[in-house]
């Protein structure tokens, strides 16, 4: 009975999929964006691979491209500036640039609402109070937190490297930028809201490396790589201890195994 | 309960008597998972993956008992509680990506376990119970498993959510009231998170509990191994302890080093970009897909695309996929062969791993877009999954005519023996357990 319930059940199931299968498909028009849409570029760091470390200029570096640059339009929510000690800034260095930001707080006296100088236990000041005002600012488009974007997106670094270098490209003929948007194939859309960020020259390095556009590129996607994975290297070096660990057990258990076993047929 | 043979426990001190005769907790481990429990001596590799999901789940209490310390069930701050985790948790990285990954190897190994008993037909005579309980286990993880997805509120978990709960729409009339009863209103919120927090949380001693069951049912007959042959007497079985708990410390020490090697250098490979970005009701992502281990039951879901016979595609895709779970328990009365193992059963086994390629499919067809050619494939192999189990199994069961069974496990132990080393003819009786030193 049950063999029987379950043929016809199985033979209803077949049908309604052969059936499904055997519709005609409308030929799916081929996608004008998806043509144009281009893989990221490879890069590679210090901290590339399984066992390597930040550099830390480079992040210093990177972070010097994202205070001055990015940080007009984009925040880093996760970020503390005591955080800053992990770069390599010593602890008055971030003091120094935390006193630089205002940030909003509460009178103790009048309990009214005021504004004091930040503090290393303070978050990274956000640029917009809202999201309202960061689109009113953005021609309508949302600059999105940077301190998570390299695991939001796919291939995160290659990713975010590309995007920073590839404006510049001429769209096909016939291919309509709208207004306000700016012809980037590394994007999703194509069409991205984000104005070229980075210009020759546009910042001065303290170390005197030359501000390339690709040298900014590469620095800020370093440092947001940290600022995504603070933990990469302590997680890489307790990965490496873990491992030694276990395959020196795995070896023992191997052995103890073997002697337990010893001459017993299975 | 156990073979006749089976060591009896002995107090050896005065205190061990003294508990014995007040708790014998001592007793049931020894029986359970000691000396006193008898195993087919020639249990393989396979025959490993039912310890390693115990403690596959053992990690995922451990680790999520810690989570839920730090965690914080709110739309409002459930993404940033995670991430408060990830950074400034002493170790909070290290648990979450234990709790996140060890999800996805407690999948792998569980169904690894799922294909090693279709393999070796563990779900037969006298084994239903211990089989049907499984099928409530995968059950109960995938629903834990999906609201544990939610918790973090990225997009992923949002859409997700979005995605599975709109499932019950698909039913007619009262499909709707459903849908908004689970998720606590229109669309999951903040009443969703607390409930599915909530479920999580206590889902997996739920698991705990059948998976107490399922040990208990199984250690009446005792395990298949992989002749099929039912065990006939003491030269056919060694104790658990120290056989098999030698054999399964290997294992483990093989599986944690695949577990740290994701878990420390590649955590977010298994995972989906998306669910890095917060929840946002008003973005919907370019795909939603689910985790990768219910990828195939995804594709099943998406295979049926045309309204017929009065049912609409989405309900006919739901049907199914619960189906495709459900039409496990029925696998020991669809499948009348006397033979259990597949090693014996040649044509059965050539379908055996037909249907190990079609889960792969389904698969792969799952986390790509609803496009051709893979709607096409998808049905393709949906056909396949649905036939194997309800039209091809009992046919062949019936027609089959299996190869000779070795007359018993010792039998079959001697003979391997033989054909590894021909020169050395055992001496009678080696076959037979020595105890270890
Ligand atoms: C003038 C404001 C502005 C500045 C300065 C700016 N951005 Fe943006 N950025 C935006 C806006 C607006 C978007 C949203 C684009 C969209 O959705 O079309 C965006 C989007 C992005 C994205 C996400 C793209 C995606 O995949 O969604 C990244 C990454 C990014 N910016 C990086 C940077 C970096 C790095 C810098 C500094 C070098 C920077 N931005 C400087 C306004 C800015
Ligand atoms: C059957 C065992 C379990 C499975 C399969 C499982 C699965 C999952 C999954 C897939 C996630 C999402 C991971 C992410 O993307 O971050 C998650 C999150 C979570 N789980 Fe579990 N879990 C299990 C047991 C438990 C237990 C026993 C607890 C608590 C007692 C728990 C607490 C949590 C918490 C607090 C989160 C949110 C934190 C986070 O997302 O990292 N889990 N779980």
């Amino acid at each position: 009975m049950v063999r029987l319930i379950g043929m016809a059940i199985g033979a209803i199931f077949v049908f309604v999929l052969a059936w499904a299968a055997l519709v005609p498909r409308e030929a799916a028009a081929p996608d004008p964006v998806k043509l144009l849409h281009k893989e990221p570029r490879e890069v590679s760091f210090a901290h590339s691979g399984p066992f390597g470390t930040f550099d830390r200029a480079q992040l210093q570096r990177g972070f010097a491209v994202y205070k001055q640059v990015c940080s007009a339009c984009h925040g880093l929510y996760h970020i503390h500036f005591r955080n800053l000690e992990d770069i390599g800034f010593s602890e008055a260095e971030v003091k120094a640039i935390a006193a630089e930001y205002e940030v909003p707080a509460i009178d103790p006296n009048t309990g009214e609402a005021i504004t004091r100088p930040a503090i290393p236990s303070d978050k990274w000041p956000r640029p917009f109070p809202n999201e309202t005002a960061a689109r009113a600012a953005n021609n309508n488009a949302y600059p999105p937190d940077l301190s998570l974007i390299i695991k939001a997106r796919k291939n995160g670094e290659a990713y975010v490297y590309s995007l920073l270098t590839g404006y510049g490209e001429e769209p096909p003929a016939g291919f309509e930028v709208p207004d306000g948007l700016n012809y980037n194939p590394y994007f999703h859309s194509v069409n991205i809201a984000m104005a070229q960020p980075l210009m020759v020259d546009q910042i001065e390095y303290a170390d005197g490396t030359k501000a390339t556009v690709d040298q900014m590129a590469k620095d800020v996607t370093a440092f947001l790589r940290w600022a995504a994975e603070p933990e990469l290297e302590r997680r890489r070096q307790a990965g490496i201890a873990t491992l030694i660990f276990l395959a020196i057990l795995t070896v023992l258990a191997w052995l103890s195994y073997r002697r337990v076993w010893a001459g017993v047929q299975h | 309960m156990s073979f006749p043979w089976a060591e009896q426990y002995e107090p050896k001190s005065p205190l061990m008597k003294w508990i014995d005769s007040r708790l014998p907790l001592p007793r049931l481990v020894f029986n359970a998972v000691g000396a006193g429990y008898p195993v087919p001596r020639n249990i393989n590799i396979w025959y490993n993956f039912g310890v390693l999901a115990g403690v596959a789940l053992m990690i995922q209490i451990i680790t999520g008992i810690v989570l839920a310390m730090h965690y914080s069930a709110h739309v409002s701050t459930a993404f940033n509680s995670i991430e408060h985790i990830m950074r400034d948790v002493n170790s909070g990285w290290l648990i979450r990506y234990l709790h996140m990954n060890g999800a996805s190897f407690f999948f792998i190994v569980v169904y690894i376990h799922i294909f090693r008993g279709l393999y070796y037909g563990s779900y037969k005579a006298p084994r239903e119970v211990v089989w049907m309980l499984g099928v409530v286990i995968l059950l109960l993880m995938m629903a834990t498993a999906f609201m544990g997805y939610v918790l973090p509120w990225g997009q992923m978990s949002f859409w997700g959510a979005q995605v599975i709960t709109s499932l019950f729409s698909a039913i007619p009339l009262v499909g709707e009231p459903i849908r908004q009863w689970l998720v606590g209103g229109f669309a999951p919120d903040n009443a969703t998170i607390t409930r599915f927090f909530s479920l999580h949380y206590i889902l997996p001693f739920v698991i705990l509990g059948v998976v107490i069951l399922k040990i208990w049912a199984l250690h009446i007959p005792g395990s298949t191994n992989p002749t099929g042959v039912d065990v006939k007497g003491p030269q056919d079985t060694l104790p658990f302890h120290p056989y098999f708990t030698a054999k399964d410390f290997v294992s483990l020490c093989i599986y944690l080093l695949a577990f740290a090697t994701v878990t420390f250098f590649l955590p977010n490979a298994l995972g989906h970009p998306d669910n890095y970005i917060p929840a946002n009701p008003l973005s919907t992502p370019a795909h939603i897909v689910p985790e990768w281990y219910l990828l195939p039951f995804y594709a099943i879901l998406r295979a049926f695309t045309v309204d017929l016979l009065f049912i609409e595609a989405k309900l006919w895709g739901v049907i199914a996929m619960f189906s495709s779970i459900l039409l496990l328990l029925f696998l020991p009365w669809l499948d009348t062969s006397k033979v259990r193992s597949n090693a014996y059963r040649p044509l059965y086994r050539t379908f055996f791993w037909i249907l190990v390629v079609d889960v792969l499919v389904l698969g792969y067809v799952g986390a790509m877009p609803a496009e051709e050619p893979y709607v096409r494939i998808g049905q393709i192999a949906t056909m396949y999954y649905f036939a194997h189990f309800l039209i091809i199994l009992p046919i062949v069961s019936a027609i089959e005519k299996p190869l000779p069974l070795p007359n018993s496990i010792a039998e079959a132990v001697l003979a391997k023996a033989q054909k590894l080393a021909p020169q050395a003819t055992p001496a009678p009786g080696s076959a037979v357990a020595q105890p270890a030193e």
